[in-house]
């Protein structure tokens, strides 16, 4: 199952779905990163609000992702953990350092508007 | 343990059958919503270890019964490299693989019973028991 990835403005949107394997998360990975410079895009945002487990694995995967975009002139903002989800990782010792998050998709976007310099019209 | 499934892992699609799987015992048995993610989350980890380092090996899911409460019992076995130094590998952050050294000793502290028996060039076997809390 592959990661639809949207672009909106200066902004990708990817929605994440549940029960990704291994192969479409490093897919992920690298289609956002040519993308991000496709698109001279600005902000990510990968939304995992369908993902219902988030692993070592995952979260690697995850912070390596908003390390590349970062690289590459983007930033990144995770949106969507789940409650259940957000305590299994706490207590996993799992962190998303350095990484924004926020509760859902209109709050990244706020985010991303708000770090990226623009302003709400 | 009153009745058990075992799932092969060889394939990163077996861990996610795997995973599925333990949330549908999980269910029957009552546990919160909460507690289904962690028991999936357990899998994950534990048959990514059997993928990784031992390439192929099983996952078993039983229900059982102790003095009045339920629970789940997970056992992730293989016949892998094992590990030589189980202290040192149950460590946040030690990992040979360039990996978060995370999964170990997070399972250890998301489950109730946690027991790992591994021989070097024999294998890994890792048991571990979750109990539905009533209330
Ligand atoms: N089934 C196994 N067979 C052989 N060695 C194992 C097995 N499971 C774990 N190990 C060893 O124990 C170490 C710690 O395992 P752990 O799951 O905590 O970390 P990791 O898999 O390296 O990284 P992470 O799980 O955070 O992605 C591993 O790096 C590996 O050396
Ligand atoms: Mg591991």
């Amino acid at each position: 199952m592959e990661v639809p990835i949207l672009k909106q403005g200066d902004f990708l949107i990817a929605t994440i779905q549940a029960a990704l394997t291994d192969a479409d998360l490093l897919k992920l990975h690298y289609a956002l990163v040519e993308q991000v410079g496709k698109h001279r895009s600005k902000g990510v945002i990968i939304d995992v609000t369908a993902l219902d487990v988030m692993d070592s694995f995952a979260t690697k995967t995850l912070r390596s992702l908003a390390h590349m975009v970062r690289l590459r002139g983007a930033e990144t903002v995770i949106c969507g953990i789940q409650p259940e989800v957000a305590f299994t990782m706490v207590q996993l010792g799992l962190t998303l350092e350095g990484i924004s998050t926020a509760l859902d998709l209109e709050e990244g976007l706020a985010l991303l508007n708000q770090s990226t310099g623009k302003r709400e019209a | 343990m009153d009745s058990e499934i075992c799932i092969i892992i060889e394939s990163v699609s077996d861990i996610i059958t795997a995973r599925e799987q333990g949330r549908t015992i999980g269910k029957e048995l009552g546990f919160s919503f909460t507690d289904l993610t962690i028991i999936a989350t357990v899998i994950s980890e534990v048959a990514r270890n059997i993928l990784v380092f031992a390439k192929e090996g099983e996952i078993i899911l039983g229900m059982t019964r102790q003095g009045g409460r339920h629970g789940i019992v997970i056992i992730a076995r293989d016949r892998g490299p094992g590990i030589p130094d189980i202290p040192l590998a149950m460590q946040d952050g030690y990992s040979t693989r360039k990996g978060l050294g995370l999964g170990l000793p997070g399972v250890r502290r998301l489950m109730d019973e946690f027991e790992i028996i591994s021989e070097v060039g024999k294998g890994t076997t890792v048991t571990m028991k979750k109990w539905v809390y009533q209330t």
